[in-house]
């Protein structure tokens, strides 16, 4: 392997991993606040693939700028999350918090399930395809291979972009100070005044608003598919665990590291693609439990 | 008690209603068919669907089979294993069917052949492609309406020498799974038996599904083949096409893509002319034979009309199954004195049946396999169509091209050479 | 009282006469009371408060254990195939167990997740071994040395997994009895008090899980007999979320409820994807949905509270509808 090539599969892999972040810290955004694995999480993901496609096919038949895809995206993802997010955690998470985490974790099942369906009765099954923000970026090229603006710098970007506001806005900001002190101790914060309800509803509507703005960006790269959100969610759920549950920086280093694993399995043992995120994450698991950047925490006596 | 009593009631009367049947005409020749109604596959499953719907609709307004109406039931492949299994034993069992259409995963055909065996239905294999099923058993009960993927592959064989003879280097992108291996053990036994000389520069197997290429289409620019295959299907074929074309893969290298006939409409400018590409069969909107006839044109108008897009070849397959068995009832009604005939009388009809979907016609051999000829073109720009057409047309006859009965494909592939190329009649269209 | 005991048999006695008044529903019983088995195991684990998202790991190693029993030994034995396959579960669960045990709660769940995705993505990928996404067939095996046709192997089938999930409802109800079940049951309540006894949580954890491995496996080669082929759709993370799915409907902490959710999950399952073919999930969904927030007990404990109220007796434990079935 040459040094062209081992950059080439760097490329590729920051590529990859900065999707994959992009879903990730949603879901473990919400698992650090609300302890729960949210498996509807994939179903955000896929929604705001097709509401990005669908809605953007509309806008650019119409004669809009491509440029325009951008701000689409953003407004779907916020839709997404208040609509969706916002409703879910109000009449069906709500109602479960005090029940273990199994049961949580199975309605969060049985809501994906559901959408699953929705998604199909509104959008039907054809692939969707809708590019235009990507070709509107054009090319470039680096080592004589052509690459899109749009993989290569603008998703990277964004994603370094989304991890510096999101810990800005949780160290700075009010509100995600008071979603820190809840991920912290609840029954302490709670004890001070938090209102832990309305924090609760917050960080689930930020972390689907993730999940679908990551939906929303994928939706310029890859056919938008029935079945995309299930093999997302496992995908993350490793990226997740690896990382450690609830760790936001974890998330973006482990999606890297995965994003490289993977590219660098495409160039020297094609057949190993599948298995790289999950080999990772069962050797770091067995290793460091809580995973890369979690902290173990106290037995409950 | 009462669940007991009904189910009671239902056996006795199914008893009764079998006893009752042979005599005499039926009510309706009821057909269970298969398909993906959800899930990946679905892009062949839901156009399939609305074609049979509206073929049986147009069929019954004519008369139906044999002055029967015919009445279909559909089954959702995307459902899983288990429950397709259990529908499909609930449609024979307990609905009674006549035959069944099934299916369109060459997983799925592996799995009901055996069962429509020993369950004595006949079953129409209407749309998966695996060589294997007839070479590597026998059947009474199983036939298949079209050709398999050993023509399919031969015939994009064929078409990419003919066209194209001097590439030295070919690649290869397809799903894992196995259409995507076998297509490309035949598709390769083929190549090599007939131009020995051709390099194979990188084989990649993607998982099923997978939405991102990246990786796979930088090292395939370094690597710049003359020519790269893919038999993939649906999202996987178009996110392939799509993010090579984005990133000038299309302009060094020439795509073989023989599936991709079906993914044209969906593509749109996405794939730009010089490509090659195939139909599983003569399945075409603007089939060169059939494009000015009434009737075809009709049809293709008012499944555009109904589904707001062109048939594809899934569509192609369906009217072929529901051709055979209509076929085959007349057939059987002929050769029992005018008289409706029982269900063994219709599966031996099946044997030799001559028959004529959308497409040419297609002959079922002494093994079952269908034999069917095969289109294959090159794309280009045309006025009326924003999305690539095909031109430079080739329609390969599917007599010479179909392994021989009681062979095996690969075995037979490797066999061949050079002058089988040149003794194959490809009659060629314009579009 | 009576009422109470009468019903499970009477249930029993309906389960074993419905295939002859209504052959077709054979295979579907069969297969649900293969997944019944495989949900025995997650109700094992659930007594000691850990849930697994990835038993349909057993479930897969059992199932292709007997595709390849089946492939090497010309179709095989059936007895074979479940001994093989058990066993071979019962091993994996108790090398994939000395790592898990260690872990509790979401991080057992998604080591077990883990595990089981890993072995997915194995049986894809290794096309030329596993026949990857498309698996393997499973010829019709012989029973002890007898050649079968379909329609009798079918009902050999459907009466053997019967009795063999009697049989192995029962003991797994007595191993949940036997002190090793009341050890697991206090890793749930308060798992220092069982280390300050002297015993060791993880040798206990370890128990239950290769028990709940091989009742996995157990059900993953009756499930590939019946169905003729495996696919790796048996190791997916969907399905060891349904078998979890099924122990929640049924009621989690019974016996008796891992059988009856899973006949009842297959006959909606069935029913809902042959007459809503659309929406077969959604219909899915909304049951587990109304089941968690409106009955968190399960059927089983839906059951017991209809008959507390008719008999006004309470004091009978949900696993003694089992006990009373045999």
């Amino acid at each position: 392997m040459n040094t062209q090539l081992f950059a080439l599969a760097i490329f590729d892999g920051v590529a990859y991993a900065a999707l994959v972040f992009l879903v990730a810290v949603g879901l473990t955004l919400i698992f650090g606040v609300l302890q729960i694995l949210n498996v509807a999480h994939g179903s955000f993901y896929a929604i705001g693939a097709y509401a990005t496609a669908s809605l953007g096919g509309m806008v650019f038949a119409a004669g809009f700028s491509p440029y325009l895809a951008f701000p689409l995206m953003l407004i779907v993802a916020v839709l997404v999350g208040i609509a969706l997010g916002g409703l879910i955690e109000q009449f069906l998470l709500k109602r479960i918090y005090v029940k273990e985490g199994a049961l949580q974790l199975l309605v969060t099942f049985a809501v994906f399930m559901i959408l699953e369906d929705v998604q199909r009765l509104v959008w039907g099954v054809q692939p969707y395809f809708e590019s235009s923000a990507l070709q509107a970026l054009g090319n470039i090229k680096v080592l004589g291979i052509t690459y899109t603006v749009y993989q290569l710098i603008v998703l990277p970007c964004i994603a370094l972009a989304v991890l510096i506001c999101l810990r800005l806005f949780l160290r700075r900001t009010l509100s995600g100070k008071l979603i820190l002190a809840v991920t912290e101790d609840r029954e302490a914060a709670t004890s001070i005044g938090i209102d832990a309800d309305r924090v609760y509803l917050l960080t689930f509507i930020v972390g689907a608003a993730l999940a679908a703005f990551g939906g929303a960006l994928a939706s310029a790269t890859t056919s938008v598919v029935p079945g995309m959100g299930a093999d997302m969610i496992v995908l993350s759920f490793a990226v997740v665990a690896t990382a450690g549950l609830g760790q936001i920086e974890g998330a973006a280093l482990t999606a890297l590291l995965i994003g490289l694993g993977r590219s660098f399995a495409v160039y020297l043992m094609p057949e190993l693609q599948v298995l790289v995120p999950y080999l990772i994450m069962l050797l770091v698991l067995l290793v460091r439990p809580q995973g890369l950047f979690g902290i173990a925490q106290a037995r409950k006596i | 008690m009462k669940k007991l009593l009904s189910a009671a009631t239902l056996a006795a009367a199914t008893l009764l209603g079998a006893s009752a049947m042979a005599a005499d005409k039926p009510s309706e020749v009821q057909i269970g068919i298969t398909a993906f109604l959800s899930g990946p596959a679905s892009v062949f499953g839901e156009p399939a669907k609305a074609a049979a719907e509206m073929i049986i609709e147009d069929m019954n307004a004519n008369g139906g089979i044999g002055g029967v109406p015919v009445k279909a039931h559909f089954v959702d492949e995307g459902a899983g294993g288990e429950a397709l299994l259990a529908e499909y034993r609930r449609l024979v069992q307990d609905v009674k069917v006549d035959a069944m259409f099934a299916s369109i995963s060459s997983g799925n055909c592996n799995k009901i052949a055996p069962l429509a065996e020993d369950l004595k239905i006949l079953n129409l294999m209407w749309d998966c492609g695996t060589q294997r099923i007839f070479e590597e058993n026998k059947y009474r009960y199983v036939f298949r309406t079209q050709a398999n993927a050993t023509p399919e592959m031969l015939s994009t064989v064929l078409y990419l020498l003919k066209t194209k003879p001097d590439f030295k280097t070919i690649a290869v992108v397809n799903q894992d799974y196995a259409w995507g291996r076998d297509s490309w053990a035949i598709f390769s036994t083929a190549l090599k038996a007939m131009k020995p000389d051709v390099e194979v520069v990188a084989e990649f197997f993607p998982k099923f599904g997978t939405p991102d290429f990246s990786t796979e289409i930088s090292r395939l620019q370094a690597l710049r083949p003359d020519v790269i295959l893919s038999t993939s299907w649906g999202g996987d074929l178009d996110t392939f096409v799509r993010q090579a074309s984005q990133r000038g893969l299309t302009d060094t290298s020439t795509l073989v893509l023989p599936l991709a006939e079906s993914s044209l409409e969906r593509l749109g400018d996405a794939l730009p002319a010089g490509h090659i590409v195939g139909a599983r069969g003569d399945h075409y909107f603007l089939h060169p034979e059939k494009k000015d006839d009434a009737a075809f044109k009709a049809f293709v108008a008012a499944f555009k009309d109904k589904t707001g897009a062109y048939p594809i070849y899934p569509v192609f397959h369906i009217s072929q199954a529901l051709s055979a068995i209509k076929g085959a009832y007349e057939k059987a009604i002929a050769a029992n004195g005018s008289q409706w005939p029982d269900h063994e009388q219709v599966v031996d009809a099946m044997e030799g049946l001559t028959f004529k979907g959308l497409g040419r016609e297609v002959t079922i051999r002494a093994d079952h396999q269908g034999v069917e000829d095969q289109l294959l073109g090159t794309t280009i720009r045309a006025d009326g169509y924003n999305f690539a057409v095909l031109d430079n047309m080739m329609m390969f006859d599917g007599d010479a091209i179909t392994t021989p009965v009681g062979q095996e494909s690969i075995a037979w592939l490797s066999t061949l050479n050079a002058d089988f190329m040149n003794s194959v009649k490809a009659e060629e269209f314009k579009h | 009282m009576a009422l109470r005991k009468i019903i499970p048999v009477l249930l029993v006695a309906l389960v074993a006469a419905l295939p002859l008044l209504a052959p077709f529903t054979q295979v579907m019983l069969t297969l649900a009371l293969a997944k019944g088995l495989a949900v025995l195991g997650i109700i094992v684990l659930l007594h000691a408060g850990q849930v697994s998202f990835g038993h349909a790991l057993f479930f897969a190693v059992a199932a292709y254990t007997a595709a390849f029993v089946g492939k090497s030994f010309a179709g095989g034995e059936l007895v074979a195939m479940m001994v093989a396959g058990t066993l071979v579960a019962a091993v994996t669960g108790l090398f994939v167990g000395l790592f898990v045990v260690r872990y509790r709660h979401i991080f057992f769940g998604m080591l077990n997740l883990a595990f089981s995705m890993i072995f997915f993505s194995f049986l894809e990928k290794f096309y030329h071994i596993t026949g990857g996404s498309d698996g393997l067939q499973v010829l019709r095996p012989s029973v002890l040395g007898i050649e079968m046709e379909r329609t009798g192997f079918e009902m050999l089938l459907f009466y053997g997994s019967l009795v063999i999930c009697l049989a192995a409802g029962w003991a797994t109800w007595a191993f949940l009895r036997s002190p090793i079940g009341n050890m697991m049951q206090t890793i749930k309540t308060n798992e220092i008090r069982l280390e300050y006894l002297g015993v060791s949580a993880r040798a206990t954890l370890l128990a239950g899980y290769v028990v709940s491995a091989a009742l996995c496996g157990l059900g993953g080669v009756l499930m590939a007999v019946a169905q003729g082929i495996v696919t790796p759709e048996y190791a997916w993370w969907i399905r060891s979320g349904e078998f979890v799915f099924i122990a929640i409907l049924g009621g989690a902490n019974s016996v008796a409820g891992a059988f009856v959710g899973s006949l009842v999950y297959e006959i909606v399952r069935t029913y809902a994807a042959a007459f809503a073919a659309d929406v077969w999930q959604m219909v899915l969904g909304v049951f587990l949905l109304a089941i968690i927030l409106f009955a968190s007990d399960g059927l089983v404990g839906m059951y017991n509270a209809l008959m507390d109220r008719l008999g006004g007796k309470g004091g009978m434990r949900t696993d003694d509808a089992r006990e009373a079935a045999e």
